[in-house]
C-alpha cells in the first residue's frame, strides 16, 4: 500500500466519510429507481438502528462481532499479512467454548467456566490463525490463500462435528444441547434494568466490554510494547527486522496467533452471549466483513470502533428497511452493505487523487509565502 | 510527399538497416532522474555497428536505467536516440524491437513450463494457426541456430535446462524478433566459468555476422576480454570512453570507484591492542548455490580501522552480514569476545549486540531504517530492549522521543525534530541518526558499511572525525566502502576484496591507489606491487 502524501485528518476522517457517501448516493439511486423515497429510507434506517426500541442494542450486539473480526484483520495487517481467515478463525472459537461449556458446565463453578470458555474461543481461533502463519513463515505458502482454505476445512470440521459426535440426541438440527444453567453471559439491559434504568430487551451482552478491553489491549500491544514495535518493525521491512535481529518467521507466527485469537473471540459474543449452545454458521459472513472493518478503521483500534458502528448501524438499519418496505428486501440490505464494503473497501483509495490535488495544490500556493 | 520519403526510408531502415551510418545506436544528451536522483545525467553515447560495446560501472550507477531506455521500457526525460542514424522514440519495448533492438534480461523472461521453442515465439506466435506458426518458428531458428552457433534444444522443458542454456533462449528469442543490437545486462552473473567461455565464443560468432552487443557487466575482466569499446558510468555520468585495446583493467578500476571526495583528510594511524574479533576461513554460500564470500581469513584490533576496499559486489556486503549475525557462515568460524561462531552455533544480530558489535548496514533504506518510522522509533532499531529506554513491561514514547532527541543533539542530525518520519531526512543525517544510535551502545566492534554514501559533503566530515574518535577511544572498527579515498583516509590497514576472496592486506602508509586498484581486479598483491 503506498504512503498517502495527504493530511492525516483528511486520511482518517475525510477519505472515510467520502467514501461512504458515495456508498449511500449510489444506493440511494437504486432506492429511488425502484421507487422509494431514499431520504424516508435512510431515516427509517437511521431511526431503526439508533432510536427504535431495542434498536441501538442490536447495533452495539453486531457492532461487537466487527470489533472482534475488525482487530483480527488489523493486528495481522501490521505484520503486512492479510488474514482473510476470520471465519474460520471465528467458527472454531465458538468450538472452543463448546468443548468447555459442555465437557466443564455443572462441574466447575460458572464464572471459572465462562472464563475458561473465553480463553478457549481464544485459543482455538488461534490455533487455526497459527497453522496459516507457519505455513507462510516456514513453508512460504501464501497467507492469503491457506486462511481462505482454513475457513472451508473449519466449516467442514463444525458439520462434521455438529451433525455427529456433538449434536444434541433426538432431533433434527445441527446444533450442540444447551450450555448448563448460567453459563452465558449477562445481557447489558439485564444489567441496567437491575440498576434501576429502563432499557429494552436486546441480546448485546457483556462481550460489547470485552471487545472494547480488546481494543484497548491491541492498542497497548502494537503501539506500547516492545513486541508491538518488533511487529511494526516486520510489517514496513523484513530486511530492517532480520537486520535488527527479530526474526520475522517467528514475529508472523506470533502475529496471526493473536490475530485468530481475536477472531475466535468473536464467537464469545454469539454463542457465549446469546446462543448458549453452538449452532452451525453463527459467523455469517462478520469474518469478511472484518477486512472491510479494518481497513475502513485505518488498522486502528479507534478506527475500527467507529467502523465497527457504522456496520453495526447497517446491519441492524437494514433489517428495519426490510420491515418497513415491502419493495425493499432484505437482499437490497445486503446490496447497500456490498456498496459500502466496496466503497470504502475495495475502491478505498478511489479518491486519493483527487483529493491529493485539492489539498496539495492548496500547499502549492502556501509555498512562496514560506520560502 | 517528404512524410512519404521518410516513411519508405523508415521501412527500408528497418528491413536492412540505414547503411550510411557507422552506428547502430547513438545516443544524445540522455537525462532521465527517479524523484531526485539523477540516474542518467547528460549521457551522449554512439555505438558502432558490428561490435561488442561494454558499459561498466558500480551497482546503481546507472547502467541498468541507460539500457531500460534504448530498448524502451523507460522514456527519458529529455535527450534523443538515433537508430541507425535516424531519430526514434519507444514508448514500449515492443517499438524497440520493430527497430531490431533485443535485450537479454539479467534475470531471465521465460515461462518455466514452456518448451524452448514455445518461449522464443511467445508474443510472436503469428496470425494463422499456432501449429503453422510453430512449424515456420523452428525452421527459421534451425537457420538461427547453426549461424550463430546456438544450439538449443527447442522441446526440452525450460525448467529443465541449464542457466546457461537459458540464457541462449533469450538470445534466440531477440534475434527471433529480428534483433540487430543486442543488450545484455550482467549476462555472466548466474553462469558457471565453462558457460561463461560459451557465451562469450557466440558473442563473437554474432558480432562477426554483424550484430552489434552493448554488454553491461561490472567484471573488469570480461570487459578487456571481449569488448572492442568500452564506456565507464559513475553516478549517472558517463565517465570514460575509449577502445579496450588501449585500455587496461586497474585505469578502469579507478574509473569506476574513483569518486573525487573532498574530504580526504590523512588521520593519524591508531593503535591497535588486543585481538577484538577474529574470522577463520569463512566462507558463505548464497541461495543460488555460488560462493559470495570464500576462506575469508582476518584478526581486527581494538583501536583500529580495518578498511575493506573492493569494486561492490564482491563479498563485503556479506563480510558484514556474517560478521553482524543476519546470514551464516557455510563454512569457517569467526570470534567475538572469546565466543565462536560457526556452521552449527549460529549467530543471530541480537546476541552479537550484546556481545558489543554494533553495525551501520550498507543499506540504509531497506535495513537501517524504517522509512515509515517516526526518527524516534528508527532511533532504537534492534535496541529496544536497551536499558536506556526503560525497563517496564510498556514502553514509553516520551521517553523514546527524549532519547532521540538526545542523540540527535550530539549527533548534530537536522532537523532535530524525533517526531519526522525516518524518511524525511536527508541521507546525510540519516546515516548520522544510525551511527548515533549504534554508537551510544559504547560497542566494542563497529562495523560500518558505506558510511558516507549519498552523504552531503558537510556530513562526510563528521562522520570521519567521528569513526575516528571512536577508533581511538578503543574501538575496533571495520569500514567497507566502494571509495578508496575514504578508505585511503580512514583505514590502519587495507584489506582488498574480488570475487568473494581475500586479495591481500596491506598497511596505510604502504598502500597507493593505482596499487589498490590493480588488487579490486583480482591482481595479487605481490603482482601488485611490482607494477608500482
Amino acid at each position: 500500500m503506498q504512503a498517502s502524501r495527504l493530511p492525516a485528518y483528511v486520511d482518517i476522517l475525510v477519505i472515510p466519510l467520502l467514501n461512504l457517501l458515495t456508498a449511500l448516493f449510489v444506493a440511494g439511486i437504486i432506492i429511488a429507481i425502484i421507487g422509494e423515497n431514499p431520504f424516508t429510507a435512510l431515516s427509517i434506517m437511521l431511526k431503526g438502528a439508533f432510536i427504535y426500541k431495542g434498536g441501538l442494542g442490536y447495533t452495539l450486539f453486531y457492532t461487537t462481532n466487527f470489533i472482534f473480526t475488525g482487530l483480527a484483520v488489523a493486528v495481522a495487517f501490521h505484520a503486512m499479512l492479510f488474514n482473510i481467515g476470520g471465519e474460520g478463525q471465528a467458527a472454531m472459537g465458538g468450538l472452543g467454548i463448546g468443548l468447555v461449556a459442555l465437557g466443564l458446565g455443572g462441574i466447575l463453578p460458572v464464572p471459572i467456566v465462562i472464563l475458561l470458555a473465553i480463553i478457549g474461543s481464544a485459543i482455538f481461533g488461534a490455533i487455526w490463525g497459527v497453522i496459516p502463519g507457519y505455513l507462510q513463515a516456514k513453508r512460504g505458502s501464501h497467507i492469503v490463500i491457506t486462511t481462505i482454505m482454513f475457513n472451508f476445512i473449519a466449516s467442514s470440521i463444525m458439520i462434521w462435528l455438529l451433525a455427529g459426535l456433538l449434536m444434541a440426541p433426538n432431533q433434527m438440527s445441527p446444533e450442540t444441547v444447551s450450555f448448563a444453567d448460567g453459563v452465558m453471559l449477562f445481557k447489558i439491559h439485564q444489567i441496567l434494568n437491575s440498576m434501576g434504568f429502563s432499557v429494552a430487551r436486546s441480546p448485546l451482552n457483556l462481550s460489547f466490554v470485552l471487545a472494547l478491553l480488546c481494543c484497548f489491549a491491541v492498542w497497548v500491544l502494537i503501539w506500547r510494547t516492545r513486541f508491538g514495535y518488533r511487529i511494526r518493525a516486520t510489517g514496513f521491512s523484513t530486511k530492517a527486522s532480520a537486520y535488527g535481529g527479530y526474526r520475522p518467521e517467528w514475529i508472523i507466527i506470533l502475529v496471526m496467533a493473536i490475530s485468530g485469537g481475536l477472531a475466535g473471540m468473536m464467537a464469545v459474543n454469539e454463542i457465549l452471549g446469546v446462543q448458549h449452545r453452538v449452532i452451525l454458521n453463527f459467523t455469517s459472513g462478520y469474518g469478511f466483513t472484518g477486512i472491510a472493518v479494518a481497513l475502513m478503521g485505518r488498522n486502528h483500534p479507534v478506527g475500527i470502533i467507529f467502523a465497527s458502528l457504522l456496520f453495526g448501524a447497517l446491519y441492524q438499519g437494514g433489517a428495519e428497511l426490510d420491515f418497513e418496505f415491502q419493495t425493499i428486501t432484505r437482499d437490497m440490505v445486503i446490496m447497500i452493505q456490498g456498496l459500502i464494503i466496496l466503497f470504502s473497501g475495495a475502491l478505498a483509495y478511489m479518491f486519493n487523487p483527487f483529493l491529493e490535488r485539492i489539498f496539495l495544490a492548496n500547499k502549492g500556493q502556501k509555498e512562496p509565502e514560506n520560502g | 510527399m517528404l512524410d512519404k520519403i521518410n516513411k519508405v526510408k523508415r521501412e527500408h531502415i528497418i528491413k536492412n538497416g540505414d547503411e550510411s551510418s557507422p552506428f547502430a545506436i547513438s545516443l544524445i544528451d540522455i537525462c532521465k532522474s527517479f524523484g531526485p536522483v539523477q540516474a542518467n545525467d547528460a549521457i551522449s553515447l554512439d555505438v558502432t555497428r558490428g561490435t561488442i560495446h561494454g558499459i561498466i560501472g558500480e551497482n546503481g550507477a546507472g547502467k541498468s536505467t541507460l539500457m531500460s531506455i534504448i530498448y524502451g521500457f523507460y522514456q527519458p526525460d529529455s535527450g534523443m536516440i538515433k537508430v541507425a542514424g535516424t531519430p526514434a522514440s519507444f514508448k514500449q519495448p515492443s517499438e524497440a524491437i520493430s527497430l531490431g533492438i533485443g535485450m537479454v534480461h539479467q534475470h531471465f523472461m521465460l515461462v518455466p513450463n514452456f518448451t524452448a521453442l514455445e518461449n522464443i515465439i511467445l508474443g510472436s506466435e503469428g496470425k494463422k494457426g499456432l501449429k503453422s506458426g510453430l512449424y515456420a518458428a523452428r525452421k527459421k531458428l534451425k537457420e538461427l541456430s547453426q549461424t550463430y552457433g546456438l544450439e538449443v534444444d527447442l522441446d526440452s522443458i525450460t525448467e529443465d535446462l541449464p542457466v546457461g542454456i537459458q540464457q541462449r533462449i533469450e538470445i534466440l528469442k531477440a534475434l527471433y524478433r529480428g534483433a540487430k543490437v543486442l543488450i545484455l545486462d550482467e549476462p555472466t552473473g548466474v553462469l558457471t566459468p565453462q558457460e561463461t567461455e560459451r557465451l562469450f565464443e557466440i558473442l563473437n560468432a554474432l558480432k562477426s555476422e554483424g550484430v552489434t552487443i552493448l554488454l553491461i557487466t561490472h567484471k573488469l575482466h570480461e570487459v578487456m576480454a571481449i569488448t572492442d569499446v568500452v564506456s565507464v558510468m559513475r553516478q549517472g555520468k558517463l565517465v570514460a570512453h575509449t577502445k579496450t585495446k588501449e585500455t587496461n583493467s586497474e585505469w578502469l578500476a579507478e574509473q569506476m570507484v574513483g569518486r573525487s571526495v573532498l574530504v580526504n583528510i590523512q588521520y593519524p594511524k591508531g593503535n591497535p591492542k588486543h585481538i577484538a574479533l577474529s574470522a577463520e576461513k569463512v566462507s558463505v554460500t548464497d541461495k543460488r548455490g555460488f560462493d559470495s564470500l570464500k576462506n575469508v581469513s582476518f584478526d581486527l584490533h581494538a583501536g583500529e580501522i580495518l578498511g575493506i576496499a573492493g569494486i561492490s559486489g564482491n563479498g563485503q556486503s556479506e563480510l558484514l552480514s556474517v560478521l553482524s549475525g543476519i546470514i551464516q557462515p557455510a563454512a569457517g568460524q569467526f570470534k567475538i569476545a572469546e565466543e565462536l561462531f560457526d556452521a552449527t552455533h549460529h549467530a543471530d544480530p541480537q546476541k552479537v549486540r550484546q556481545l558489543g558489535v554494533a553495525h551501520v548496514p550498507e543499506d540504509r533504506h531497506a535495513e537501517g531504517l524504517i522509512l515509515q518510522f517516526q526518527a524516534f522509533e528508527s532511533a532504537i532499531l534492534g535496541y529496544e530492549k536497551s536499558p536506556n529506554l526503560g525497563v517496564k513491561l510498556l514502553t514509553d514514547p516520551n521517553v523514546n522521543r527524549t532519547y532521540c532527541a538526545q542523540l540527535m543533539e550530539s549527533f548534530d542530525v537536522r532537523p532535530q525534530n524525533p517526531t519526522l518520519l525516518s524518511s524525511q531526512f536527508s541521507g546525510g543525517n540519516q546515516q548520522k541518526l544510525i551511527l548515533a544510535r549504534e554508537i551510544s551502545s559504547m560497542p566494542k566492534v563497529l562495523l560500518v558499511g558505506q558510511p558516507t554514501r549519498g552523504v552531503d559533503i558537510g556530513a562526510i566530515e563528521f562522520i570521519h572525525n567521528t569513526l575516528i574518535s571512536m577508533r581511538d577511544s578503543g574501538c575496533a572498527i571495520i569500514v567497507v566502502s566502494v571509495e578508496l579515498e575514504e578508505i585511503l583516509s580512514l583505514s590502519d590497514r587495507i584489506m582488498v576484496m574480488n570475487a568473494g576472496e581475500v586479495v591481500g592486506t596491506v598497511n596505510k602508509q604502504d598502500a597507493t591507489k593505482p596499487m589498490l586498484g590493480k588488487m579490486m581486479a583480482g591482481m595479487s598483491l605481490n603482482v601488485a606491487e611490482k607494477g608500482v
